[in-house]
């Protein structure tokens, strides 16, 4: 507290970059995820399997919400299940954006 | 000799030809692998690197390892009768026949886009594999990786259904499931180019694999979409498939799926069959007799693998996400869980070696497996394996249905 109002500016500082580094950390798990648990059923090249494939081609007509939406909430009547015990908002939105922009390969 | 006396000579040239056109490093015949037998050994994925390391279950340490091998991401494999060859079926549609004792690839096709597994017949002589895409299965010789037969799962006109559950059966059969189409298909290959299909059809909604009984008299399928289990008695394929434990969740909401059970693994000891159930922390005990559901056994999660010890006396079994660091032990005498273990992140497979003395259980996220003794489940040994999936050990060349 003391070091903080002394010097607030290094404070704030310091809290952003454990809060950088724990959403560093946080995408880690989840390309890992992405790459290993979805690849299960998606491929883990996400180029299909018992899944559809979740390659950027493959999803460009898909809106960033549907994908999200589906992370989170399944699709019922297939093997998709619901991730959001498992993932977060943010999870979800981060993994979505991703899939359609950047893609999971290393 | 105007002709050669047998066929034999002339393939073993032409594949030792072509393995050596694909590899010319290796020197033929590899004078410096020293003379072995295979009944120890076994093979590790290692899925993220298209790799396998092969093993020893005597001094249980690793031998060396094989690379070329493609997308391994649910990679399997059977072995030749002759315990010497696997046949790797890669995701990527890639099938390779691994040499053990030389330690190479001797032949490697890619025969499809998207593949799930494969199974190899009675005799030996051909090797199939199930694909997603396209929908299908196709045989091929084991000796040359020749293509002989072409199965579209076109259940539909124009429709094709991704393939799952393929298993060997008696009589140069193989029999399958199609997920989209709710059928399961017996192929008669005793004349390879010419396959015979018989089709059951309605036998449930979306069978997500299968395995045939150690007798090889019963092929059970797992259905996703529903509460139960489609059943055809090989013994007589006139016969209709049935269902059993139709509504084994008796209405309850299922959890969340993260992953997918696995069924070939021969959980049959003595006259009870130990089945996963569907989004449930259960394992279901049906006897083999009347197929009726005599008990179930709650577990630490969803079970994946739910593997019989060789002599029936154990039932191991592991758990998807996010559970997927627990291994539990039921003893098939009390029915009832008697041990849990905590072998590593993510367990992904486990295998017994052939007289059961010791399981191997791979830890991806470890990147290790772990080898524990069945009876003090004292740790033995851990090897460091990158991102291992699927262990095999060559015993599985002489079982119906591995």
């Amino acid at each position: 507290m003391l070091s903080l109002s002394a010097h607030p500016a290094d404070g704030a500082q310091r809290a952003q970059e454990t809060q950088d580094g724990s959403v560093r950390a946080r995408h880690l798990a989840l390309r890992h995820l992405v790459k290993h648990d979805c690849g299960s059923c998606h491929g883990m090249r996400l180029t299909g399997g018992l899944g559809p494939p979740l390659t950027a081609v493959a999803l460009a007509d898909r809106p960033l919400q549907f994908i999200e939406s589906m992370i989170l909430r399944g699709r019922p009547g297939t093997a998709m299940p619901a991730w959001q015990g498992i993932l977060s908002d943010a999870d979800a939105r981060w993994i979505a954006e991703m899939l359609k922009e950047e893609g999971f390969e290393e | 000799m105007r002709r050669m006396p047998s066929r034999w000579p002339v393939r073993g040239w032409r594949s030792l030809a072509l393995a050596s056109m694909l590899l010319p490093a290796v020197a033929l015949g590899c004078p410096e692998a020293p003379p072995r037998g295979t009944g120890d050994l076994g093979l590790i994925v290692e899925r993220a690197a298209g790799r396998v390391q092969l093993v020893e279950t005597t001094g249980r340490s690793a031998l060396g390892s094989i690379d070329g091998l493609g997308d391994l991401s649910h990679a399997s494999l059977v072995y030749s009768r002759d315990g010497r060859y696997a046949f790797v079926f890669g995701r990527d549609g890639g099938l390779s026949k691994v040499d053990l004792l030389c330690r190479r690839i001797e032949l490697r096709v890619l025969q499809a886009g998207n593949s799930i597994g494969g199974a190899i017949s009675q005799d030996g002589r051909l090797v199939a594999v199930a694909n997603y895409a396209p929908g299908g299965v196709k045989v091929f010789s084991s000796d040359s990786l020749e293509l002989l037969a072409d199965i579209p799962a076109e259940y539909e006109p124009g429709k094709r259904a991704k393939v799952v559950g393929l298993e060997d059966a008696s009589e140069g059969r193989f029999v399958f499931s199609l997920f989209e189409a709710g059928e399961i298909w017996i192929a008669d290959l005793s004349e390879p180019r010419l396959p015979r299909i018989t089709r059951f059809r309605g036998i449930g909604s979306q069978p997500y694999d299968a395995l045939v009984t150690p007798d090889g008299r019963w092929y059970i399928a797992g259905l996703f979409g529903e509460d139960g289990l489609a059943l055809i008695d090989l013994w007589h394929p006139e016969r209709p498939a049935r269902r059993i434990l139709s509504g084994y969740g008796r209405g309850q909401e299922a959890l969340p799926v993260y992953k997918m059970p696995h069924l070939e693994g021969w959980a049959i000891a003595g006259r009870y069959a130990y089945l996963p159930a569907i989004g449930r922390h259960e394992v279901l005990v049906v006897d083999t007799d009347s197929w009726r559901e005599i008990a179930r056994i709650s577990v630490a999660g969803q079970p994946v693998f739910v593997m019989a010890r060789p002599d029936g006396r154990q039932v191991w079994v592991n758990f998807a996400l996010p559970h997927n660091d627990v291994v539990q032990v039921i003893d098939t005498q009390t029915q009832a869980v008697h041990k849990t273990l905590h072998p590593g992140k993510a367990v992904l497979h486990l295998e017994f070696t052939p007289r059961g003395e010791a399981v191997w259980i791979s830890a991806r996220d470890d990147d290790r497996v772990l080898v524990y003794d069945t009876a003090s489940f004292a740790q033995l040994a851990t090897l460091a394996v990158e991102k291992p999936s699927g262990i095999f050990f060559t015993a599985r060349a002489f079982r119906i249905g591995l």
